[in-house]
């Protein structure tokens, strides 16, 4: 029998702890002594993609600066869930000022804290997709453009959940929305519109950009610290599902942002200086249509007559990044 | 406090928003049956041993095992091992090797000499076994390690019944069953050879004992009426295989012919090709999908060149050696049906294997027991219709293997350990049963299964060295991190991550987790990402 070197361990890094790991690997959110950044007692829907994917991040930020971090928020979900006057589910130094302006109270923050000579205190600005792709928009390509010294974080739950479930630019074609209804000859969100903002990040040419989702947590972590080593504008953009908005069951919040990746529709990739450098590779590839059947706001999809047509623009859609990115392993 | 401009109230922490106010559901932890643990004849506790061994605890691990089953040695050559048929990880891609790891604690306790533990104090009971075979040997070793004072009365020369005289050294080395019978009797039971038992009440009169365990096995081969010569060469499976173990081999001849279709009819093929014959031919009424031996058997006899003629019974057996064939056909019920087609074929001897009864000679005379079929009736205590007197092994009903035969042996122990205290054994409650459905198996790392070695071909021909190999211990690791450990947590903090409500209360290596019911939504999260469905979601009763 040839020599196999016993590199494997029952659950790899798929799971958040494996007491079979080494110290190094484990992740910060199986730890006992984590910050939770983001407390018990806020008042997101059960099973919130966004408050998930927000300890995560912020808990991996702390960890990676020694807790020197401080945090500029946009309205939305995370600002208004977390901190109802005059309550907070924050255990950081956190500031909301508006809904389009996360990006450039950031840059300010770190201005001010480059004046004061308190260089090792680190900044980040977080948003929902809202916030971020359309009314935060210039302010983040001007943080972006000057290169300030910020993290910033979107959240994407690709639509306005907060207000009641309106298009974003984020939002995908064909979803139905308060504002795309289902209804009509092309019901939901059409083809063709929205913004790929990690794309607009990388033409920047900024240091560092990077997609994950809540379903990969080491890989989240392993890119909040990454960009926690470099100076400058960062960015990263989180894939969180949202229960009330998407119409899906409470705890299909990981298994569907698993699915959005697994079928190549959200390419989880990193890029430095404008340059993809690795990409996160499908482990078992499965159609689009398992990622869409689950959620209330693509059931027009599978009335009666399934809308094969649309089910398969949406397939290209994940093909084109599949091809684009390289997710496939040759083998596979 | 001074307050800035426009505010009113004083700072809080979200804490004081118990948001677990919201739930209509909530998750509980709980414990399932494991399927192997379920499947095991023996009753092992094969995810708890398993878990040992993961993180290279050998000694632990085998401690863990022998709770349950005093031969892992032996079990890790010879059991049909059920606990593979029922992993959930054969669903996903293939089972864990369950009887290889078994193996590899066995031998590695052997290489190392670990010991049992002697029991801390005496209960002055006295229990004789009769029969030192696998169910014999497992129900003197856990009478002994709960105190009692066991004697084994064993009819044949050596111990370990039909694990030497019915299985080949090829599967079962003597050294490593010897190994593990002195293993047990390092505990202080009593073993007496070449002592048969012939009425039971009048040795457990004059030996003073308080009870008894009767394990004889089945060792009388079954006959078929074939019309013979008077010079035919007929022996009987069971004899064939006993003789193995004497000074004399058995003279079987260049041809022989093996009738049965049973996993003795391959041992003795097998057996007669490694002592030289050039033809050994299996005639069987059946087919192979209806065969009873174990398929992985049947292939490495066929692999040795071993033949089988399927279809075909024996009508006569002629001097000079000729054997006349009918060949058989099954109707739609599967039931062979002669055909009326004849043919003959040459053999030096035909060995008989169709199967073995037991000699209850011991038991005339014992008042209120019954006997059906051949075998003797127990209850469900094991014990018989005479109070005090326990059967097990192949002489109740059962399937006979053994692993079942061990299983009996410490099932028995139980019971005559709580009769002789005038108590009734009750079995701990089991646990629901871990199914598939219950598990997320996206967090298991992809690991194909590790292979054991098998001997060259023409070393199996030729010798008895032992056909299949052990893992090492790199692969027998590897082998059981494969396990999922269905239905019982092994702490990967899955729920403690994935909770967006901090809600999960990590309490420490060894000591899981806690839901904090004050926060918990009730999203069920934790149950949907939990690997092993160690979680459940109950209706909240308010």
């Amino acid at each position: 029998m040839a020599f196999q070197p016993v590199k494997f361990y029952q659950t790899g890094t798929f799971t958040v702890g494996n007491r079979l790991l080494d110290e190094q690997q484990r992740s910060v959110q199986a730890q006992e002594e984590r910050s939770n950044s983001l407390n018990s007692g806020h008042r997101a829907c059960q099973g919130c993609g966004e408050a998930l994917g927000a300890r995560y991040a912020i808990d991996a930020a702390m960890h990676a600066t020694g807790n020197q971090l401080i945090a500029a928020n946009a309205t939305g979900c995370l600002e208004v869930f977390s901190t109802p006057y005059p309550e907070s589910s924050w255990q950081i130094p956190w500031i909301h000022s508006l809904f389009g302006n996360a990006a450039a109270v950031a840059s300010g923050i770190a201005a001010a804290l480059r004046v004061k000579g308190r260089g090792e205190v680190r900044v980040i600005a977080q948003g929902g997709d809202g916030g971020t792709t359309d009314i935060g928009f210039g302010c983040l390509s001007g943080m972006f453009e000057r290169n300030d010294d910020v993290l910033y974080i979107c959240y994407d739950n690709e639509a306005y959940m907060n207000t009641g479930v309106q298009r974003s630019s984020a939002t995908p074609p064909a979803a139905r929305t308060a504002t795309t209804m289902a209804v009509g000859a092309q019901p939901g969100n059409v083809f063709g519109q929205g913004k790929n903002v990690p794309a607009i990040a990388m033409a920047h040419d900024i240091p560092y950009v990077a997609t994950a989702t809540v379903a990969e947590l080491h890989d989240l972590e392993y890119k909040v610290k990454k960009a926690m080593g470099f100076h400058g504008a960062r960015y990263i953009h989180v894939f969180v599902p949202c229960p009330l908005g998407w119409g899906a069951a409470s705890q299909d919040t990981i298994k569907l942002a698993r699915l959005a990746k697994e079928t190549g529709l959200f390419p989880v990739f990193e890029a430095e200086h404008g340059e993809v450098t690795s990409v996160s590779k499908i482990r078992r590839p499965i159609p689009v249509e398992e990622y869409l059947r689950p959620q209330k706001r693509f059931a027009h999809l599978f009335g009666q007559e399934p809308a094969a047509e649309v089910i398969a623009r949406l397939q290209t859609i994940a093909d084109r990044n599949i091809k684009k990115f390289g997710l496939l392993d040759a083998a596979a | 406090m001074d307050k800035p401009f426009a505010i009113t109230l004083d700072p809080n922490s979200s804490l004081a928003n118990r948001t677990g106010s919201w739930r209509t559901k909530r998750p509980v932890y709980l414990d399932r049956l494991p399927p192997c643990n379920h499947a095991c004849p023996a009753g092992e506790n094969i995810q708890g041993w398993l878990y040992h061994a993961e993180s290279g605890e050998y000694e632990a691990a085998w401690r863990v095992l022998t709770r349950d089953n005093p031969l892992p040695a032996v079990m890790g050559r010879v059991c049909y091992h059920p606990c593979e048929g029922a992993c959930n990880r054969g669903k996903l891609d293939q089972a864990v090797g369950i009887n290889a790891v078994e193996r590899f604690l066995g031998d590695e306790a052997i290489r190392r000499g670990w010991l049992f533990e002697r029991p801390s104090q005496a209960s002055g009971k006295r229990v004789l076994v009769v029969g030192a075979g696998p169910s014999g040997l497992s129900a003197a070793y856990h009478l002994a390690r709960r105190g009692h004072e066991v004697s084994i009365f064993e009819a044949g020369p050596f111990a370990g019944g039909m694990m030497r005289f019915g299985i080949p050294k090829y599967r079962l080395p003597r050294d490593v069953l010897d190994a593990e019978v002195q293993r047990i009797l390092d505990l202080g039971v009593e073993l007496r050879l070449n002592c048969k038992v012939s009425n039971i009440l009048e040795t457990m009169g004059e030996g003073g004992f308080d009870a008894a365990f009767l394990a004889v096995g089945a060792h009388i081969a079954k006959r078929a009426f074939i019309p013979a010569g008077d010079s035919a060469r007929i022996l009987d499976a069971v004899a064939v295989l006993r003789s193995m173990e004497g000074e004399d081999q058995p003279m079987l001849g260049r041809r022989v012919v093996v009738y049965g279709g049973g996993n003795t009819a391959i041992d003795v093929a097998r057996t007669a090709k490694r002592l030289g014959a050039t033809e050994a031919i299996i005639v069987y009424r059946r087919t192979r999908d209806k065969m009873p031996a174990h398929d992985f058997e049947v292939e490495e006899a066929l692999q040795e060149g071993v033949m089988v003629k399927w279809l075909s019974t024996i009508k006569q057996a002629s001097n000079g050696g000729t054997l006349t064939i009918e060949k058989m056909a099954l109707d739609q019920h599967g039931q062979p049906v002669p055909t009326g087609e004849f043919e003959t074929l040459e053999a030096d001897s035909l060995v008989l294997a169709l199967g073995q009864d037991v000699d209850l000679s011991l038991l005339d005379g014992v008042p209120g027991l019954v006997i059906e079929k051949g075998v003797v009736k127990v209850n469900a205590q094991m014990m018989t219709g005479y109070a005090g007197i326990f059967a097990g092994g192949d002489m109740v009903p059962s399937e006979r293997t053994v692993t079942v035969a061990v299983g009996h042996g410490k099932k028995a122990a139980n019971n005559i350990d709580a009769w002789l205290r005038g108590e009734t054994y009750e079995a701990p409650p089991k646990h629901e049963l871990a199914t598939y459905e219950q598990l997320n198996p996206w967090y298991y790392a992809d690991a194909p299964k590790m292979v054991r070695p098998m001997l060259d071909l023409i070393r199996r021909q030729s010798s008895f060295d032992e056909v299949q190999g052990g893992l090492d211990e790199s692969t027998a690791l590897f082998e059981a991190r494969r396990c999922l450990s269905c239905g019982n947590c092994f702490e990967c903090d899955n729920c403690y991550g994935v909770c967006p409500d901090n809600a999960v209360i990590k309490l420490g290596p060894g000591r899981r987790f806690r839901f904090n019911l004050d926060y918990c939504k009730g999203c069920g999260i934790c149950v949907a990402e939990c690997p092993c469905g160690a979680i459940s979601m109950i209706a909240e009763t308010t």
